[in-house]
């Protein structure tokens, strides 16, 4: 099948409002007749379940935690790019486009990235309606910061909880269609498979997570918004249950999975302490606005870093990027902080970490004007280290934090299965090979409250009288494909617990498609994958039943969902033969070690087929052109 | 260090629960709470037994999942800080840590540790929003919100809904949550319109289901995000103008 990416004729700048001229309509009084299906509630679910309820359709809601707000946007830090030029500093639409776009490596759509920008400044308008508490100026107006890989202040914030005020502005128009009956939430249910009739998709398989029910659900639409799939590596930023069992269902059932290889290291995490580490803390990228990033000149200087005097430190994203210093963009930021970690000149045990000072800005800004700032991440930091960031540096790593990759959509949000929508980090839209700070939220809403809303629309209203029930055989098959499935993990009866094959897999990972990626690396890590995985099913203990709540054989279905998952990462990072943002390939870089694209051999979306278990994924290339947009080696110097 | 757990486990929610001891060696100080329950779970696995299931996501003090009674204290010893984000530091060699799930007969228990909060979102949906359709809003600075209005709408915003605030509370009531919702969209400019329809009906659903408030003030004290009790007292002078005046809308002046 040929990917049509359903780009709107007409200039970059009239694509979406051409689409939206042309979309078709359900009549308002017809809008009840539609039953639309959201898995997630995080900022794109919730957006897309709480604005197609006010729009009038019937939604079901799936989150497997025990309410929508736990969704995982919850935790993002920083805050919102929104294309507003409230500085006067000469921000545009274009500007942040355009940004994007190069922030991105030039790997994502370019009809895709104009609409986010577009959309941002409405986003800002609806969030602030809802309450949502973003920073102000004394005169009453909203504040700005700025944010890596951008030369103007164009990020909203509120305090260090960004993603937390957005996604309860989000949850709680969610709660309102709720209490009005257009949305009904089904709590603790986790969706184990998308059910196909005739093609198109019409419902959901799920698991009650209290009871152990396996049900079907049908409707006429699905979304699907389930977040990313950074805890591949087992130890990410992500919150412990982020998985990719939803995508990578959808992905077996015909799917196509659009540059899995495409993975964000983010700089600024908290470094591992121990081998009991559950996951790992992000800092967030807006400490780089005021605290200088260093590392000692010597290789093994292992001084207190107030014993070593100014001329022996190496500031050294400061001196390779002068006009972006230390807010390079992550993908450059987390390569550097290896590079001087790998000539032995890292900080703190094991000498995987570098410096992020605050004294300068403490002593230009005083300690209130940063407290204010920063307060609750310099808690955090203490929390979790025992050091006071205020008198001594936060020692960071990088750690495995966004997924640019994902389920590939059409300019619509649709997948290749038709009726199956696919919004936020779980489809591979907008940030081609590397995302830039404050993005996620911005599409993540900009997905749920302003595109799916229509472009489901669109499609609901040629299925006017296709309705189907959940008894058809579809979704009997479905329904004990699954059971079988979780059968063979209760009885399997093995030796090892899930979290131990959880964390070898993840190890692999991070050593071999993690942030430098050979040949050599991922063929191996091919063969070992496929190894364990051979061994997690015979091997795996899952303690319990099915019928109770059973923490460990939900962690196993997801983890056996991550084997397959990271097989195809690594057969995609393999067959791009360039590097790309996040996708560092050590055979291509140039010779001060950036990365090298290969825009005559690469130009394009990767996206995989499934074929079956024991056959090889199928690629297609969905080419990319670049109108507007000058292909051209980024520099941040 | 080495501890000894004294853990709640209960399989359902009807089952008989009881306290189980367990013996954590070899904990490092730096681990957190979490951490700990899992090296004990990994234990316990490699035994054959049920690791103790207990409500966890973030792991960051931000998400609200987690949440236990530690010795007696919700989210345990640390002031202002979430069960993830508690540090065995926090702890000595040879102490005894009784863990219980969440007090309250709001909260019934679902296995183990985990317990059903449902509940609290019942008081969002009466109320906890303010009533703007995708698509209407206006351009965020025609809207002017002085700094210091924000930052107080703010301080109520950072509730995390873990429910530490009815399960440390002696009669189980849940004003604490409440309030921080009534009073960050009630401070706000935008939430003027709904304001006193707003508390009326937030704290009628709440009364249904939660305890009364006493004053107690434990509710504060174990709360992760320090919210203050203050709120409450907002809350109450809301919900009094709204009866008094019987001002459901402004249209009744």
């Amino acid at each position: 099948m040929a990917l049509d990416s359903r780009i709107p004729p007409g200039p970059l700048d009239r694509k979406w409002a051409n689409a939206k001229d042309h979309y078709k309509l359900v009549n308002p009084a017809n809008k009840r007749k539609y039953d639309v299906i959201v898995v997630g509630a995080g900022l794109a679910g919730a957006a897309a379940a709480a604005s197609m309820a006010e729009l009038g359709y019937n939604v079901q809601c799936f989150v497997y935690h025990d309410s929508p707000r736990r969704a995982h946007s919850i935790a993002a830090q920083g805050g919102i790019n929104a294309a507003k030029n409230y500085q006067n500093d000469g921000d545009s639409i274009y500007r942040l486009f355009y940004d994007t776009v190069k922030g991105g490596d030039y790997r994502s759509r370019e009809a895709n990235v104009y609409r986010l920008a577009e959309l941002s400044v409405d986003i800002i308008d609806q969030a602030v309606a809802q309450g949502v508490p973003f920073a102000r100026e004394y005169g009453g107006v909203l504040e700005n910061r700025s944010f890596g890989g951008v030369q103007v202040s164009r990020t909203f914030y509120a305090r260090g909880q960004t993603g937390q005020q957005l996604l309860l502005g989000a949850f709680q128009a969610l709660e309102r269609q709720i209490s009005l009956g257009r949305v009904k939430m089904f709590p603790r249910h986790e969706m184990l498979d998308v059910v196909l009739v005739e093609g198109q998709a019409k419902g959901i398989i799920t698991r009650d997570l209290v009871t152990g029910t396996i049900s079907s659900y049908a409707a006429d639409a699905v979304v699907l918004a389930t977040g990313g799939y950074a805890n591949v590596f087992y130890l990410s930023t992500n919150a412990k249950a982020s998985n990719a069992t939803a995508i990578w269902r959808a992905y077996r059932r015909g799917a196509y999975f659009a540059n899995p290889c495409y993975t964000q290291i983010h700089p600024t995490c908290i470094p591992q302490s121990g081998d009991y580490q559950s996951k790992l803390t992000l800092m967030s990228e807006s400490l780089r606005n005021d605290g200088r990033i260093w590392v000692p000149k010597k290789a093994g200087d292992t001084r207190r870093p107030d014993q070593i005097p100014e001329s022996e430190r190496d500031y050294y994203l400061e001196r390779k990027y002068p006009s972006f210093g230390n807010l390079a963009p992550r993908d450059i930021a987390s390569r550097c902080a290896k590079e001087v970690c790998d000539e032995g000149r890292g900080v703190g045990p094991g000498g995987r970490g570098v410096y992020l000072d605050f004294a300068d800005a403490i002593k230009r800004l005083g300690r209130k004007v940063i407290d204010e700032r920063y307060g609750n991440l310099f808690e955090m930091y203490a929390d979790i280290t025992a050091e006071d960031p205020y008198t001594a540096p936060m020692r960071i790593y990088p750690a495995p934090h966004y997924t640019m990759g994902g389920l590939w959509v059409d300019y619509n949000l649709m997948s290749t299965i038709p009726g199956l929508y696919i919004g936020g980090e779980a489809n591979f839209s907008d940030h081609g090979a590397n995302r830039l700070g404050a993005s996620a939220l911005m599409q993540g809403l900009a997905d749920g409250y302003f595109v799916l809303p229509m472009t489901v629309g669109d499609y609901l209203a040629g299925q006017l009288g296709k309705k189907v029930a959940a008894d058809r055989p579809e979704f009997k098959q479905a329904q004990a494909e699954i059971e079988q499935r979780i059968g063979r993990l209760v009885s399997a009866k093995g030796t090892r617990s899930v979290d131990s094959f959880h964390k070898e897999l993840g190890n692999i990972m991070w050593e071999k498609c993690g942030m430098a990626r050979s040949a050599d690396g991922l063929k191996t890590a091919i063969g070992e994958i496929r190894t364990l995985r051979d061994q997690y099913w015979r091997d795996v203990r899952v303690l319990g039943t099915n019928e109770e709540p059973n923490q460990a054989l939900e962690r196993a279905g997801r983890v056996a969902d991550f084997f397959e998952l990271a097989e195809l990462m690594c057969i995609d990072a393999l067959d791009r033969e360039e590097s790309a943002g996040g996708h560092f390939r050590v055979e291509h870089q140039t010779a001060e070690g950036e990365a090298q694209r290969d825009d005559e051999k690469f130009l394009y979306v990767g996206a995989w087929q499934f074929t079956g278990d024991d056959s090889k994924p199928v690629l297609h290339k969905e080419p990319l052109v670049y109108e507007e947009a000058k292909l051209a080696t980024r520099s941040y110097k | 260090m080495d501890l000894t757990l004294e853990v709640w486990r209960q399989p359902s929610r009807t089952a008989e629960g009881k306290f189980v001891t367990y013996e954590a060696k070899d904990i490092s100080p730096d681990a957190s709470f979490l951490e700990m329950l899992d090296v004990v779970n990994e234990r316990l696995t490699e035994r054959g037994e049920q690791p103790i299931h207990f409500e966890h996501d973030c792991r960051e003090g931000i998400c609200g999942s987690c949440g236990m009674m530690i010795n007696g204290i919700a989210h345990g010893p640390a002031a202002g800080t979430a069960t993830c984000q508690l540090h065995m530091r926090h702890f000595k060699h040879g102490d005894q840590i009784r863990v219980e799930p969440w007090r309250a007969r709001a909260f019934p228990i679902i296995k183990d540790l985990i317990v059903d909060r449902s509940p609290l979102d019942l008081i969002i949906q009466a109320g906890g929003f303010i009533s703007v359709n995708t698509g209407s809003a206006i351009e965020a600075n025609a809207l002017l919100v002085p700094k210091a209005v924000q930052d107080r709408s703010m301080d109520a915003a950072a509730c995390i809904q873990c429910g530490a605030c009815v399960a440390q509370c002696p009669n189980g009531a849940a004003q604490l949550f409440t309030s921080a919702k009534v009073s960050h969209l009630g401070l706000l400019p935008q939430g003027q319109p709904e304001r006193y329809e707003r508390v009326v009906r937030m704290v009628e659903i709440m009364e249904e289901h939660f305890g009364s408030c006493t004053m107690y003030g434990e509710c504060e004290a174990v709360c992760p995000k320090e919210i203050s009790i203050d709120f409450i007292a907002r809350m109450n002078r809301d919900y009094l103008a709204a009866k008094f005046k019987n001002r459901k809308s402004e249209a009744n002046g």
